[in-house]
């Protein structure tokens, strides 16, 4: 089948088969590895990206429900330079360790303060029931979103 | 940005922002031309027989390259390796694809290699095997008993070894009516590792060539690569292994898998590039678990809290084949049984024992969280009886502050304080305030619990006289010409933060700028030697190897610039780039002296060109970091649910080089030690059957399960290493579980409650709540 996606602000053609996950295509496809595969049960999160503006598990997703949407991953959100805050807020309080979760924290985050943009840390832990991780204890992941509401840049 | 004094600062992590961005290289995110990708048919029984494997409509099937089963392995791929030994230990033969038999839900029966994995996945379910079911055996009680079903004909009985380890005199202790004695089973249950990055092989044999590169989501790279080697039989120097970004790994990486060897027959064979990755389920049945043990204690104690002797027999689940160090995690359980106390007498007896599940291995603590459970629950248990504060307890069972001590186990610490540490945790969670609210909530019904911990624990490994596979860690400093550095170590990270430390490390002790220096590990073709990452020893040996080879560049360099500025080198100071006179007056920059090492027109006469060392520490022992936490657990009547309220932690690992990576592994280590306290626990049915098989059944903690953790140290610098630096990977968990399940049973100890069994899931307090503690005053 055929599908167009706007991904990460480029629009893209491409021809897949109807049961390719929306992930795989991600990575395979489009060759953006940043999103990562934790589990096989919409559990832990690691695939989070941004669907039409929401964070959407992409591993739950066949590449084809995303046809005509626009999809956000962790590739769009900045770069070098041009870190978005809660990419640099990540950095500055080591809200990661190995980092197989963290673009899929991230994008939850980005989630999280689009809708509450002055979060307590009781709703950012709750924000993060859909992402699991295994090094940091959450801890610093907090202390990462708080950072990106302290700083909210440009 | 200023150099001087780079160690002890909260620096950011260099490997950060390609992570940030999405852009690390993890095993999965390789691609090679004319990659193939494979997928396994696995045992769905825990216990069969074999009749027949009909691989034609794999074979047949579109996309599909080659089909393997065991048979196509035989003088082409070795088993899978166990390093571990002991006197009298039964070793099961360990094909990398079943043999006859299965033996465990998961274990690995064919192979298919296709163009993508979802053709692979495709093929893989139309491998057709004929199983005949065999009875299974998965409690430890049961494997012991005669007439159980044997998981390995052969050895006659389900024991892998029986250890004992003796220290003093527990029978006469036992026989003195004056002493006082708890006799409890504990159970440390199964617990699965469960990085976040699933294990993952990309296995690339070049045919003209005979070499062999395989990217591996590993710690270990060296030592994978060597038995690699073995199996395939393709000579060492032609083999390279490389870790990659790793996501996570908690020991259960620490590993030499079937599947590994089968990827790098399969490209052998194809001469092409094989790629192999880990589903979640896959991972939940095929890849090592922790802990399983079944310890029944015995503690004796005077009447005033003087624990004078403990007896403990440790059932350790082995699961049904070895790998790399599965019977040597629980001899860890034996050596550090005593934990903090001075205790006379002791006698542990070790049974290892085979089940139908997978093997059990590494797992952060691998034997010592095990001891610090059973010797933390007896101390509680023992103040409990007594009705004495279990701080009380603990004072009167150490031992005098400052002084190397030797423990009936045969273990030595070295200079230890842990009244201090005590005193700390005490001070941080203003322990005796709690103890009151304690009091006022439970006259109104309410069951707030408060738990301690004081652990002692074994780590840095290590010796290598005491290691399977030598304990040593090398590290390389090279000056480049340009005057940058490059620094090659052996430990292999994944999520530590070396890049990072050991980087500050060298730009401090060369007084550079800390963005000159690049860090590199995990190729076995870069790195020229090394052991890995795991028992908290990268930054004790593999930092203290960096360390000293940095001291040894630096001396080179000195000598270098003494000899062009006509000074000896003892009056030279680097100085923030510069090497100089102490007054400045005579100076030539780093740079320069770089330059001049590889132009070699004005070294002194006799030295060889070239700015490299490599200096491989051999660790001279292990080291013993300490600790104190105390958790505040609050209980709801209604459901049983166990809120972790509070959590203080103060850990002693010696000198801390980067404060921000060891909150962070301390906060990661005390939330996968409440994990196991609170909600995980993989089960096996009688038949074998994994319930836990996905994350739907295994519960892996949530961020708004933990509160705020509060965590201090003490730093009290370890003389084994150059650096003073005792490890901290494993410390959170080692004293996070027993604090938590200390104060769960506190909460409860009104009821007449003397232990629960792990993990502490809210339909057995609330049973307990609803129906009362058992006589003898312990539920499981």
């Amino acid at each position: 089948m055929k599908i167009r996606i706007n991904l990460n602000g480029n629009w893209r053609e491409d021809e897949v088969e109807p049961r390719m996950l929306l992930v795989h295509y991600l990575r395979e496809v489009a060759g953006l590895t940043g999103t990562h595969i934790g589990c096989e049960t919409s559990l832990c999160g690691a695939c989070t990206v941004l669907l039409n503006g929401e964070a959407a598990k992409s591993c739950t997703l066949f590449a084809v429900q995303a046809d005509g949407a626009e999809v956000t991953t962790i590739e769009g959100l900045g770069s070098d330079g041009n870190l978005h805050p809660l990419q640099q807020g990540f950095w500055e309080e080591h809200g990661l360790q190995c980092g197989f979760c963290t673009p899929g924290m991230v994008l939850a985050s980005h989630q999280l303060l689009g809708r509450n943009p002055h979060p307590t840390r009781e709703e950012i832990r709750h924000a993060l029931e859909g992402n699991l991780c295994r090094c940091t204890g959450y801890q610093h992941i907090v202390k990462a979103i708080e950072w990106a509401v302290e700083h909210p840049g440009k | 940005m200023a150099t001087t004094k780079l160690l002890g600062k909260r620096i950011k992590r260099k490997e950060d922002p390609r992570l940030i961005q999405g852009r690390g290289h993890f095993v999965d995110d390789i691609k090679l031309d004319g990659m193939l990708h494979m997928a396994f048919a696995r045992s769905p029984y825990g216990h069969a027989r074999i009749i027949s494997i009909q691989t034609e409509a794999a074979r047949n099937a579109h996309g599909v390259l080659s089909v393997l089963t065991g048979d196509d392995l035989k003088g082409k791929l070795g088993p899978v390796p166990c390093a571990a030994g002991m006197e009298g230990l039964k070793v099961p033969a360990h094909p990398c694809l079943a043999g006859e038999r299965v033996r465990y839900v998961g274990e690995p029966v064919a192979a298919v290699v296709a163009t993508n994995r979802y053709l692979a996945a495709d093929a893989a379910a139309q491998v057709v095997v004929e199983y005949d079911m065999l009875p299974a055996v998965t409690g430890m009680d049961k494997a012991l008993e005669s007439g159980s079903p044997r998981v390995h004909e052969s050895f006659g009985d389900n024991v892998a070894f029986v250890a004992r380890l003796e220290g003093g005199d527990w029978k006469t202790v036992a026989a003195d009516p004056a002493i006082k004695v708890i006799k409890q089973r504990l159970i440390n249950q199964r617990v699965g590792p469960m990085a976040m990055e699933t294990r993952g092989v990309v296995a690339s044999y070049s045919p003209g060539e005979d070499t062999l590169t395989v990217w591996s989501s590993t710690q270990i790279p060296h030592l994978l690569k060597t038995q690699l080697s073995l199996m395939t039989q393709i000579d060492e120097p032609r083999c390279r292994v490389i870790a990659p970004e790793v996501g996570g790994a908690f020991g259960s990486k620490l590993n030499v898998y079937g599947e590994e060897g089968v990827a790098c027959l399969a490209s052998k064979l194809l001469g092409r590039p094989v790629k192999w990755i880990e589903g979640r389920r896959e991972n939940l049945a095929g890849t090592i678990h922790g802990r399983d043990q079944i310890d029944d204690v015995e503690v004796y104690f005077q009447p005033d809290g003087k624990v004078v002797g403990l007896k403990c027999r440790v059932l350790a689940d082995m699961g049904a084949y070895f790998q790399l160090l599965t019977p040597a995690i629980p001899t860890s359980t034996a050596l550090m049984i005593l934990g903090c106390y001075d205790i006379k007498n002791v006698s542990v007896e070790t049974i290892g024992v085979f089940t139908n599940k997978i093997a059990t291995d590494a797992y952060r603590g691998a034997g010592r969280p095990e001891a610090t459970y059973i010797i933390e629950r007896a101390m509680n248990m023992v103040a409990q009886e007594l009705n004495l504060d279990p701080v009380d307890v603990r004072l009167k069972n150490f031992p005098a502050p400052g002084k190397d001590i030797t423990l009936a186990t045969g273990v030595s610490y070295d200079t230890a304080n842990y009244q201090k540490t005590l005193k700390k945790v005490l001070k941080l969670s203003g322990y005796s305030k709690l103890r009151k609210e304690q009091q006022r909530l439970r006259k109104k019904g309410r069951l707030l619990g408060i738990g301690l911990s004081t652990y002692v624990e074994i780590c840095a490994m290590g010796p290598s006289s005491r290691m399977p596979a030598g304990g040593w860690e090398s590290g390389t400093v090279r000056v480049e010409v340009t005057g940058k550095v490059t620094v090659l170590t052996g430990v292999s990270p994944h999520g530590q933060g070396e890049q990072t430390s050991f980087a500050q490390i060298v730009a401090q002790e060369l007084d550079i700028p800390f963005d000159d220096v690049t860090v590199f590990h995990g190729d076995t073709a870069q790195v020229p030697m090394g052991i890995g990452t795991f028992g908290s020893r990268a930054t004790a040996v593999g930092g203290s190897a960096v360390y000293v080879a940095a001291q040894r560049v630096k001396k080179k360099m000195a000598r270098i610039a003494a000899h062009k500025l006509g000074v000896k080198p003892g009056e030279l100071v680097f100085e923030e780039g510069n090497i100089q006179t102490k007054d400045g007056s005579k100076s030539v920059t780093f740079k320069k002296v770089a330059e001049e090492a590889y132009m070699a027109r004005e070294l002194p006469p006799g030295m060889e060109p070239g700015l490299s060392e490599l200096y491989v520490f051999e660790p001279p022992n292990f080291t013993y970091p300490f600790g104190a936490h105390v958790a505040v657990t609050e209980i709801d009547p209604k459901t049983g649910e166990v809120r972790l309220r509070n959590y203080f932690a103060v850990d002693d690992c010696g000198r801390i080089l980067n404060p921000m990576l060891v909150d962070g592994q301390v906060h990661g280590g005390i939330a996968q030690g409440a994990g196991q306290a609170l909600v995980e626990e993989i089960i096996y049915d009688e038949n074998g059957q994994l319930i836990t098989g996905t994350l739907m059944d295994y519960a892996v903690p949530k961020a708004h399960q933990f509160p705020w953790f509060e965590t201090a140290h003490t730093e009290t610098r370890t003389p084994v290493n150059p650096l003073g630096v005792k490890g901290v990977g494993e410390a959170g968990t080692i004293g996070s579980t027993p604090a938590i399940v200390n104060a769960v049973v506190d909460a409860l100890g009104p009821l007449g409650v003397r232990h629960i069994d792990m993990p502490l899931k809210p339909e057995k307090i609330w049973d307990l709540i609803k129906h009362g503690a058992a006589p003898g005053g312990h539920a499981s």
